[in-house]
Parts: structure tokens; C-alpha cells; sequence
């Protein structure tokens, strides 16, 4: 008798059937996670705890998986800076030339901006705080460009903050851990970051789709973009401050994209700039509220019984008072009001 | 298949350590390793199981493992949560009902059939991100990512080889 005759045999649609079963539990399952998980979800707030807590454990455990992937790298770079240490240093000869030129250029700009400045007024932006990172996991797929950065809301990382490499802005932190943040980096098919043209000023949204050129969306210009135009944060929206580095202008058979400056160079350390919004560019003390001015009120309306004494002594000259209005009126007590108070109050 | 080197189906062997390669292999993955201006490339090594194991056998818990496999990805990529485990699952249950034409198939056969899982996985996942994201996922990177997750179906032939003809129940 062959065991497909014999008793195990009768195990056969039971167990297909609860296989069949467990298959549509999972996918329930998955479709209710992958609905929870949108932001305004009921369940958001949990989904995005039980992301923060995974990026705290794998964030040392791939720093140790990717331990060996930076040993190599700076292995490899020690030995191609020694074997091109000879055409590096004719290179780096001919850059300090060119650069001593600008250099003077560049100080006599300095002075005349500072000078301009001055004339005119101009209170430009104070320096921002920033932290610096390693970055330690990297997804590149087409679905998801993100990396895990090893600090965090301990080093006062908070979400929304822009992330710069040397040579430009990377993205920005979309969550943030104890000691790991989330990096959205600006290729995502979910980023969406406010940007101009340097040369036109140009407004546009530069719109990531997993590629690694982003698209330059809603573009909002008479004069159209050039190959080759340096594109800066715009600093609309308030989220990312204006004039960071972002790319150049390049033509696709779509449109027009961006050829990102952090592609320069690998994204391994990155500068986390810890800007809050644009409230954070102004003396705190400006911001705080103010004490309102004390109460005054106009003098009491003179009774006919005070009237007498009153004609003898005149009252002493008050100017009229301006009552603010969040404050009501006290009963009985005329006011003078001035003309946008009434309006606002006759709104009321 | 090789007759000799059929394993018995204890669940720890077909599913757990599998599983477990599979997320050691995205771990590996995701370290930011680049050299002259390459990226390594980023395989779904989670579409090896889902394939082999919907060949395998009907299994309980293989969705399930899937499910968690799924929501590893989710979270070590930054995904929206859910989105792997659904593409998993679809392309497990889509060679779940292929099974009965695919037992048995030559090495050339299940590749292609392995290939058009790996392609409806991607749509879906693809869909759902232009959905949310409302912006289409990058074309050619999606085209390469399949292309380097097709590239493992010898891992997934491994696999059913070993265990196929473990369960007779199900043959």
C-alpha cells in the first residue's frame, strides 16, 4: 500500500483548506497594517513608535554589518590617494591657483555686501546649529530611497530637518529615534521639496520618483530653465531654509530634472541642520508675547449731583484711552475705541 | 529533481532558516556600500521563499512568515508598513494557485513561471507606492531591481529541490 492510499492521505483538504485560510488572514492582516500605517490613521502613532524602536535596534546592529563596506572604502581610498598622491598634487596645485583669484574676489565681495548691508539694513539669517552623522543603512530601491543616520532626538534631531552632505541637501528627517533618525532622501518617490532656479528665481517642486535625477514639478516661469542652472532650496513652506545647494538643472525626455549635488561624492557623513522653522531665525525674546499695557479707562462720566464741584474744579486733562480688544470693557465705563477696534468688536 | 537529496519537512529547516537568510541578505543589502560611483543592487531575496514555498507544499505558516518577512523590509527600507508583505503575499498566492501546472516542472519552466511572480509582486507594489506617493515609481529602477530580484531563482530552485518531495500528501 503507498502512503498516498494510506491514512495520512486524509490529512490532505484540512490542511489545504487552513492553508487556504491562513493565506487570506496574513493578507488581511497586511492590508490593515499597510491602512494603519497612513498618517491621520487612528493607529499612526503606534505604527510610527514600533518604526522608531526597530530603527533603535537594527541602527548598531548595521553599523556593524556595514562596518567592513566603510573599512573598505577608506582602505580603498588610502590607496588610491597614495598611488595618485603625484597627478592629485598637480591637480591640487592648479585648483590653489584658480582659487587664490577667487579668493581675492571673494574678499572684496565680502566687503562690499558688508557694506551694502549695512546701508541698507538687510538682517540677514544667524547660523543654525547642526549635528553631524554616519549614515547606516542605505534602501536605494525604486520604491523607497531612505537612510538610517546614527543620531538622534538625544542630539536634538527633530523631524522635518533638513540633512546636507558636503556638497548639498541629501533630504530630510522623517523619523526620529533616541540615538537614530530616518533620512527621506530627496530621490524618494515621496519627497517633495520647494526649490528655485538661482538665475530666474523660477519656483518649482522638486518632485522625487526613485530615479536618481528628481522632477523639477509645477515649474512656474516665463523664462525657461537652462541645462547647467544651479537650483537652491526656496525656503517656502518654512520647513527647509532657503538657498541650500540642491543640484543643476538637466533635460530628460520627460521634462526637466535635477542632478543632485550630493551625488558627488557617497553619502556617508551627513550634517543634520537643527532648524525648526523660520521662528527659530529671529531672537527668541522678539517672539515671546509681550505684557499688554495696563488697562486705562476714560474718566467717569460726571453725574449731575457731581456736576456743581465738577464746574468749580475741572477735571485734569486725560487723554483718551484705547482699550485693547481682547479686553472687555468694564460695565458702565465709556470707552473710546478706535475705529478698527469698533469694526471688530461690532463683529463680535 | 534530485531524488537523493530530498530532506524531511520539519519547519525550522524549510521555513525559519530560509526566512532567516532572507533577512540577513536585505541586512547585507542595506549596508551603504559603494565603489567607483556603483551601488550595490537591492534583490527582494524575500520573493525566493514566497515562490519556493508556495511549491513546496500548502502551508499554514509559510504566509504568515511571509507577513513578518514583509514588514522586516518595510522597516529596514522605510516602506510604508504593509506594502512587502501584500506584494509577498500576492506573489505566493498567485504561485499557490499555479501550483498543481508547476510541481514537477523543468528548471527553465519554473524560472520563467518564478519571473512573472516576481513581475506581479512588483506591480502591486508598484501600484500601491503611485497610489500613495501619487507620483509613478522610477521605470528603469524598477526594471532593475526586478531584473537583479529574477537573478535568484536559482536560490529558490535550491530550495524546492530539497524539500518538494519531502510531503507525498500534497504531490
Amino acid at each position: 500500500m503507498s502512503l498516498r492510499d494510506g491514512p495520512l492521505n486524509d490529512m490532505k483538504p484540512p490542511l489545504a483548506w487552513l492553508a487556504v485560510a491562513a493565506l487570506a488572514v496574513a493578507l488581511i492582516a497586511a492590508i490593515a497594517i499597510f491602512v494603519a500605517d497612513r498618517r491621520g490613521a487612528p493607529l499612526f502613532p503606534a505604527a510610527s513608535q514600533v518604526r522608531e524602536k526597530f530603527d533603535s535596534v537594527m541602527g548598531p546592529v548595521e553599523a556593524v554589518v556595514s562596518a567592513p563596506a566603510h573599512w573598505a572604502r577608506e582602505g580603498v581610498g588610502a590607496v588610491s590617494a597614495y598611488v595618485m598622491a603625484g597627478s592629485q598634487n598637480r591637480k591640487l596645485k592648479s585648483e590653489l591657483a584658480e582659487t587664490r583669484f577667487y579668493g581675492d574676489q571673494l574678499n572684496s565681495l565680502r566687503d562690499e555686501n558688508a557694506r551694502l548691508r549695512a546701508l541698507l539694513g538687510v538682517r540677514t539669517d544667524p547660523p543654525l546649529p547642526m549635528v553631524g552623522a554616519r549614515t547606516v543603512v542605505d534602501a536605494r530601491g525604486p520604491l523607497s530611497n531612505t537612510r538610517l543616520a546614527d543620531v538622534g532626538a538625544d542630539q536634538g534631531v527633530l523631524e522635518g530637518n533638513p540633512v546636507l552632505s558636503e556638497h548639498g541637501l541629501v533630504g530630510r528627517v522623517v523619523g526620529v529615534a533616541p540615538s537614530m533618525s530616518r533620512i527621506l532622501l530627496l530621490t524618494d518617490v515621496d519627497s517633495r521639496v520647494p526649490v528655485l532656479i538661482a538665475r530666474t528665481n523660477a519656483r518649482a517642486i522638486l518632485t522625487g520618483d526613485g530615479g536618481p535625477t528628481p522632477k523639477l514639478a509645477y515649474l512656474r516661469t516665463h523664462d525657461a530653465p537652462r541645462v547647467g542652472d544651479r537650483v537652491l532650496t526656496s525656503g517656502d513652506g518654512g520647513v527647509i531654509p532657503r538657498g541650500l545647494p540642491v543640484g543643476t538643472v538637466v533635460q530628460s525626455l520627460e521634462g526637466w530634472r535635477v542632478a543632485l549635488d550630493c551625488d558627488a561624492a557617497p553619502i556617508d557623513f551627513v550634517r543634520i541642520l537643527l532648524f525648526r522653522d523660520f521662528s527659530q531665525l529671529v531672537a527668541p525674546g522678539a517672539m515671546a508675547p509681550k505684557t499688554l499695557p495696563p488697562l486705562t479707562t476714560a474718566p467717569p462720566t460726571p453725574t449731575p449731583a457731581a456736576q456743581a464741584p465738577a464746574t468749580q474744579t475741572p477735571a485734569p486733562q486725560t487723554p483718551p484711552a484705547k482699550v485693547p480688544m481682547a479686553k472687555a470693557p468694564k460695565a458702565g465705563v465709556p470707552v473710546i475705541q478706535s475705529a478698527p477696534a469698533r469694526a471688530a468688536s461690532s463683529d463680535l | 529533481m534530485a531524488a537523493g537529496a530530498v530532506q524531511p519537512l520539519n519547519p525550522l529547516r524549510w521555513l525559519a532558516l530560509p526566512a532567516l537568510a532572507c533577512a540577513g541578505g536585505a541586512l547585507i543589502f542595506a549596508a551603504p556600500m559603494e565603489a567607483l560611483g556603483l551601488r550595490l543592487p537591492e534583490p527582494i531575496f524575500a520573493l525566493v521563499p514566497a515562490f519556493a514555498w508556495a511549491i513546496i507544499r500548502p502551508s499554514i505558516l509559510a504566509p504568515f512568515a511571509l507577513l513578518v518577512l514583509g514588514l522586516f523590509q518595510d522597516l529596514l527600507w522605510g516602506n510604508a508598513l504593509g506594502l512587502w508583505p501584500l506584494a509577498l503575499l500576492a506573489a505566493y498566492g498567485l504561485t499557490a494557485v499555479a501550483r498543481p501546472a508547476l510541481s514537477g516542472q523543468s528548471f527553465w519552466t519554473l524560472w520563467a513561471w518564478y519571473l512573472a511572480a516576481v513581475m506581479a509582486a512588483f506591480a502591486l507594489a508598484c501600484g500601491l507606492t503611485w497610489l500613495m506617493a501619487g507620483e509613478a515609481p522610477d521605470l528603469l529602477g524598477l526594471t532593475l531591481q526586478g531584473a537583479v530580484s529574477a537573478l535568484l531563482f536559482p536560490l529558490a530552485w535550491r530550495l524546492i529541490d530539497a524539500f518538494e518531495d519531502a510531503d507525498i500528501r500534497f504531490k
